[in-house]
């Protein structure tokens, strides 16, 4: 054959292959995947990729409930409380022909919680992940943990045989150096296959004609190109001059310009993510603040009054221009534990709070100073700028001190801020995640985000308890009262619950998932 | 000359060495990239195994002293970020700033010569008044509201030409090049104009100052006494006279335009170093860092030390001083 004729060949199947309906989804956001390995990285773009290409055993819906994935049911063990059993999708593949099995899920989740992983603190309850037949998987923990699937839902599953065929069973680890081979090649179950990759250029994906919910689901986008466009501006450009059909984080001054384009929607929904202040209310003295000798911040009355002096509806409208919902609770709704009366408590209340500032005997106020990053949540520095007007009016002076999030997250680790803003989201869906993170006192293990000093041995122990309380109606009301004593000592000033905003082509039809995290198996295109 | 060579390179090691350990001092100052590296769910027990890992927990000296033994042998580590050796990725970025480094170079020198000529040729005129105006804009306006603005006129409301990327690329060898492929030429205009727009504004200012000098020269007044024509005062002549301080400053911006190309590539999502190093700050990514200021500290004081050994051979007088000392 010659070269030619070649050609002509080559063409015609590729327009036999296109001739099917087929869709490319440009698909554009400031960040692009760290690595393909699945397990090096817990971040947003890079789950966020893997999740095209790879599956985990249960996932969750738009709407947050946890529904089947490579697992078709899971329940505790009737025999063992420690036990959970999962149940496998049979008939399942990888991109590379092999069948997905039992033995992959133990391998995947072993792999997982080895030290170089980044989900190993995830499955830290887990003591053996066993396999007694081929589409069974027990996972046993250390006492019973009722929301282990929860943990799973970013746990993504990897073939054992091409893991150890391309010697890639040991996590990417980064300051390892050898250049491995998971970290840029990709063999899941997911609905797109890895074509090409050029790290921060460009990611190929094409459909698999072999997934397992080709029925099940849309399925309807057959080709992605993804490219990362870090400046806001040009990523909103290239939306307006389409040259990309989907773009995350649109910039809150640009949405009123994209939703009014002709052929282009904006959609939004809650984000998995509340803005708060913490506070420093277990030192003895502030470094930061012209009060010798005492803490104002250790004085719960302080501490509310701070609160009640937040106009959170003015952050809402004018900060956000309305992309925001303000909260009462640092718990986003869709989290078990989350309730609407507490979400809704928070008021302003100016006179109340001098008040409150005078009985604790601060009268004329005191300074402080506030410690905002400016590159890491939506308009955060302006928040913390409005924030600072408003708590001078019950006479805190507070010197805002922004940072871009490398030199500002370190401050709160390190404890050497007393008054900082922060953000969390709960992949979990469920407040223990929270209280380990935010509520418990700052340890070894627990607490490694809580910047408040705050220790209350009483406390913790009912966090630590939550993780092995099997009757969900009283591990609900337990987490009721830990919600109690967090909202009594105004542990944290929440502020608002973020919005997420997609822009997108009209004819492209989505939800927006709350994770920021787009599913594009979902996605319909007309 | 042997003994002033080696002179001069001693003092360049000198040099490097020297950025190096201010570059190093800084570090910290950018921030911590172990929150980067690790997840929202880490412990503080991961937080302090990873930075004694990294050797983090060492004086920046030290530091610098294992950056520098890696980078004697070839070896500047690996990316905080990307997990691959810093190498690697800087050679796979090289070519796309290279490229876009030659296209407004050569935009810049090609466009800035004749628009100097132009201006000082036609002193008077209204077009010359126009370009020297217009000019003005573009030694003012901040290069990132340039790149804007073009991709607003350009890209979103004529929609003629891409607002991002390279386009298709095509790989000779281990070099990915923009060159031969229609997207790949489109993409590279608007960046192109944007990075040259102010050396071309600096490049034609001085070509139109100093070919004005040059005009009143006696010899210019001469030549027009024996009656030559205005062709080939203006180009023979008078260019010719002008282009040895241009050389000199473009030989320096050539260096700038591939070191400061970082914003250019910020703005149109340009996939070279300067969009890598914007990265490599954002993320605390010390190897990546420490290998671009090294990559770039080299670049320049090579730049200077080829310099300062021209001006060695052209000019006799810098020889007759050193044998005298």
């Amino acid at each position: 054959m010659s070269f030619k004729t070649l050609m002509l060949a080559a063409s015609a199947t590729a327009m036999i292959a296109a001739g099917a309906s087929a869709e490319t989804l440009r698909w554009a956001r400031a960040g692009d995947a760290l690595t393909l390995d699945p397990h090096a990285q817990n971040e947003g773009p890079t789950s966020a990729m893997a999740h095209q290409i790879m599956e985990t055993l249960v996932m969750r819906d738009h709407s947050g409930a946890l529904v089947p994935s490579l697992a078709t049911e899971w329940a505790p063990s009737e025999e063992n409380p420690n036990v959970w059993v999962f149940k496998l999708r049979e008939g399942v593949t990888f991109h590379d022909g092999a069948e997905f099995d039992s033995e992959d899920v133990v391998f995947s989740l072993n792999r997982a919680m080895t030290p170089d992983s980044d989900y190993k603190e995830l499955l830290a309850s887990v003591k053996e992940v066993r396999a007694p037949d081929k589409y069974t998987v027990e996972i046993e923990t250390d006492g019973p943990n009722p929301i282990m699937p929860n943990n799973l839902t970013n746990m993504f599953m990897m073939d054992k045989d091409w893991a150890e065929a391309n010697n890639a069973v040991k996590v990417q680890d980064y300051e390892g150096g050898e250049d491995t081979f998971a970290a840029k090649n990709a063999n899941g179950t997911g609905p797109y296959k890895l074509v090409s990759r050029e790290p921060d250029v460009k990611t190929v994906l094409a459909a698999n004609e072999n997934y397992w919910g080709k029925d099940e689901f849309p399925l309807q986008v057959t080709e992605i190109i993804y490219t990362p466009i870090q400046n806001a501006a040009t990523r909103v450009a290239a939306l307006l001059s389409g040259e990309v059909d989907f773009i995350q984080d649109v910039p809150v001054q640009d949405l009123a310009r994209v939703a009014g384009t002709d052929g282009l929607d904006v959609r939004t929904a809650p984000q998995n993510r509340v803005i708060f202040f913490g506070m420093n209310m277990g030192d003895a003295d502030l470094s930061s603040d012209n009060v010798d000798g005492k803490n104002p911040l250790a004085d719960v009355r302080v501490r509310q009054a701070m609160s009640k002096a937040i106009n959170r509806d003015a952050i809402q409208q004018v900060v956000m221009r309305g992309q925001s919902a303000p909260a009462g609770m640092i718990s986003p709704p869709f989290v078990n534990g989350w309730d609407a009366d507490m979400d809704a408590s928070s008021s302003t209340d100016i006179e109340g709070a001098k008040a409150l500032m005078a009985e604790a005997g601060y009268p004329d106020g005191f300074s402080l100073t506030l410690n905002c990053p400016n590159d890491r949540y939506i308009n955060d520095e302006a928040i913390c700028q409005a924030a600072v007007g408003m708590l001078a009016q019950i006479g805190i002076t507070v010197n805002l001190d922004a940072k871009p999030k490398a030199q500002h997250f370190p401050l709160i680790n390190n404890l050497e801020t007393d008054f900082y803003m922060l953000g969390w989201g709960v992949p979990t869906y469920d407040s223990e995640y929270i209280f380990n993170f935010l509520v418990h006192s700052k340890g070894e293990k627990y607490g490694s985000w809580n910047g408040t000093r705050y220790s209350n041995p009483e406390l913790d122990a009912k966090i630590v308890a939550l993780a092995s309380e099997t009757d969900l109606p009283a591990r609900d009301q337990q987490i009721g009262d830990i919600w109690q004593v967090v909202q009594d000592e105004q542990l944290y000033i929440p502020i608002h619950h973020q919005v997420l905003n997609w822009g997108m082509k009209s004819g492209v039809g989505t939800i927006v998932e709350p994770e920021d995290s787009p599913k594009i198996k979902y996605f319909e295109m007309n | 000359m042997f003994a002033y060579i080696v002179r001069r390179m001693f003092q360049s090691v000198i040099v490097l060495l020297v950025v190096g350990l201010v570059a190093f001092s800084m570090f910290r100052f950018v921030g911590d990239p172990i929150d980067n590296m690790l997840g929202q769910e880490r412990t503080q027990a991961d937080i302090d195994r990873l930075r004694t890992e990294l050797g983090l927990d060492q004086p920046f000296v030290l530091q610098y002293a294992k950056f520098l033994k890696g980078a004697a042998q070839g070896n500047f580590g690996v990316s905080y970020r990307q997990g691959r050796p810093v190498s690697t990725i800087l050679l796979e970025r090289a070519p796309a700033t290279l490229e876009l480094a030659f296209v407004s170079g050569f935009l810049a020198i090609t466009m800035g010569i004749a628009l100097g000529v132009f201006t000082a040729i036609r002193r008077q005129g209204m077009a010359a008044n126009v370009i020297m105006t217009v000019s003005l804009i573009g030694v003012s306006l901040p290069t990132f509201l340039i790149g804007i603005l073009l991709i607003y006129i350009f890209s979103v409301e004529l929609d003629l030409l891409p607002s991002f990327g390279r386009g298709e690329t095509v790989m000779i060898g281990k070099w990915s090049t923009g060159f031969l492929t229609t997207s790949g030429l489109k993409a590279l205009i608007l960046p192109a104009i944007t990075l040259g727009l102010y050396q071309m504004t600096l490049i034609m200012r001085l070509v139109r100052s100093e070919m004005l000098e040059v005009l009143r020269a006696d010899y210019v007044r001469f030549a027009r006494a024996r009656g030559l024509s205005d062709r080939v005062i203006n180009f023979r002549h008078a260019l010719k006279n002008t282009l040895v301080p241009v050389i000199t400053i473009t030989g320096l911006q050539l260096g700038s335009i591939i070191a400061f190309a970082i914003i250019t590539e910020t703005v149109f999502q340009w996939p070279g170093v300067g969009l890598l190093f914007i990265n490599a700050i954002q993320f605390v990514d010390i190897p990546v860092m420490a290998a671009y200021l090294m990559l770039i500290s080299v670049m320049f004081v090579t730049i200077n030390l080829v310099v300062d050994l021209l001006y060695y051979a052209i000019d006799p007088r810098l020889r007759v001083d050193a044998r005298a000392t």
